[in-house]
């Protein structure tokens, strides 16, 4: 029971079916909460995204769980695993055929700088080719730490200014 | 069971240029190229090493000659028993062997990875190209005269690499190989691997010594 000096700031019997907001909140609110992965798993790190997948650590409660295997469907691209010379064209391009807005995970130690293999055939991280947007270190990382990065993610944009890049 | 040593005697029998090579764990037996299918048949279907562990090469130093061995490792289920089969190969700038696909159908990758790395070329193999590295690349990485960090190339993808600027560069060796200290006892903190020369870095150059010289390289 809502006593009369305190007033919320929705009142269904008032408001009705209606809220007030920012349209980059809600836009933001939207994106976040159904950020759809497109899983590049390309090693072990892709057991640690299989393993979130599941039942146990369920990335299904934010929302992430439709792994889009297509990129035109996906929301975030989560790098899982070493990123070779060879694979690094076909990466940028699945990343390229991604629709705006869309967003990198690099996880692991692999995709984030290279990892243990300081070699002629691994590429130092998958941020010389795509823009990573949060880095995962681990070998591999603990689904909860990948649930972390995809709250940090999910954080990051909820400030963005979506609104204003929208006719971009 | 047939005994290692039977084997060995066995096969300088039939085949008269086999020689002995000195090992540590297994029998080994180096023969010349030109038989080395002959004797791996023999020892598939006489001696029962139905199994082909490994095919991988040698690359001894760029002066030498012979400069390239491809060494075979053959396991016997049956009696559990291991050997290795070594070749040189007759020639050091263009080194080559026939494949042993058409014995053992796994020798497909194997020989494959050989010709990546190393530049050995297997005569008779149904597809051979590189396995790590891509197509077009112009080197051989583990032949000793490629640096251990690896050379600068552009990346295989025209378009992606005018796109993003990047290219196949020498990974940062920071001060030497990565490795585990490895003296004795090892406490938890110790057993990280770590660069050999930790006094300098990508971040920080090396210092002078105390007197004001630079250290000579």
């Amino acid at each position: 029971m809502v006593s009369a000096n305190t007033e919320v700031a929705y009142n269904s019997k008032v408001e009705g079916a209606i809220v007030p907001t920012t349209l980059d909140s809600a836009i933001n609110w939207i994106r976040s909460n159904s950020m759809w992965p497109m899983p590049m798993g390309l090693a072990c790190c892709a057991i640690e995204l299989m393993a979130v997948a599941s039942s146990r650590f369920d990335i299904a409660r934010f929302g992430a769980e439709v792994m889009r295997f297509s990129p035109r469907q996906s929301d975030c691209m989560i790098v899982a695993g070493t990123v070779t010379y060879k694979m690094a064209p076909h990466l940028r391009r699945i990343y390229d055929q991604m629709a705006a807005p869309k967003w990198v995970i690099a996880m692991g130690a692999c995709a984030s700088s290279g990892g243990m293999y300081r070699s002629y055939a691994t590429l130092q991280g998958v941020d010389r080719i795509v823009p990573v947007d949060v880095y995962v270190s681990g070998c591999p990382p603990r689904p909860e730490a990948l649930l972390d990065a995809l709250i940090k993610l999910q954080n990051k944009v909820k400030g963005e200014q979506s609104f204003k890049r929208l006719s971009a | 069971m047939t005994a290692p040593v039977d084997v060995t005697a066995a096969l300088q029998a039939k085949f008269s240029q086999i020689t002995p090579r000195p090992t540590l764990d297994h029998p080994a037996i180096n023969v010349p190229p030109t038989e080395v299918i002959a004797v791996l048949k023999y020892l598939r279907d006489e001696f029962a090493y139905d199994f082909l562990m490994d095919i991988t090469a040698i690359d001894w130093a760029e002066g030498v000659s012979p400069r390239f061995t491809v060494v075979w490792h053959l396991h016997s289920t049956q009696t559990h028993t291991y050997i290795r089969v070594a070749a040189d190969c007759a020639s050091d700038t263009e080194p080559s062997v026939p494949t042993a696909v058409e014995l053992w159908p796994g020798a497909n990758w194997h020989e494959r990875e050989t010709w990546d790395l190393m530049g050995v070329a297997f005569k008779g193999h149904p597809d051979l190209r590189r396995i790590l590295m891509w197509d077009e690349y112009p080197y051989h990485p583990l032949r000793k005269d490629f640096p251990l960090a690896g050379i600068e190339t552009a990346l295989p993808d025209l378009e992606v690499a005018e796109e993003t600027q990047a290219k196949v560069l020498p990974a940062p060796m920071v001060g030497g190989p990565f490795v585990a200290s490895s003296a004795g006892e090892i406490s938890p903190s110790d057993a990280e691997p770590r660069a050999k020369d930790e006094s300098w870095n990508e971040l920080r150059e090396k210092p002078d010594t105390p007197n004001g010289l630079t250290p000579t390289a």
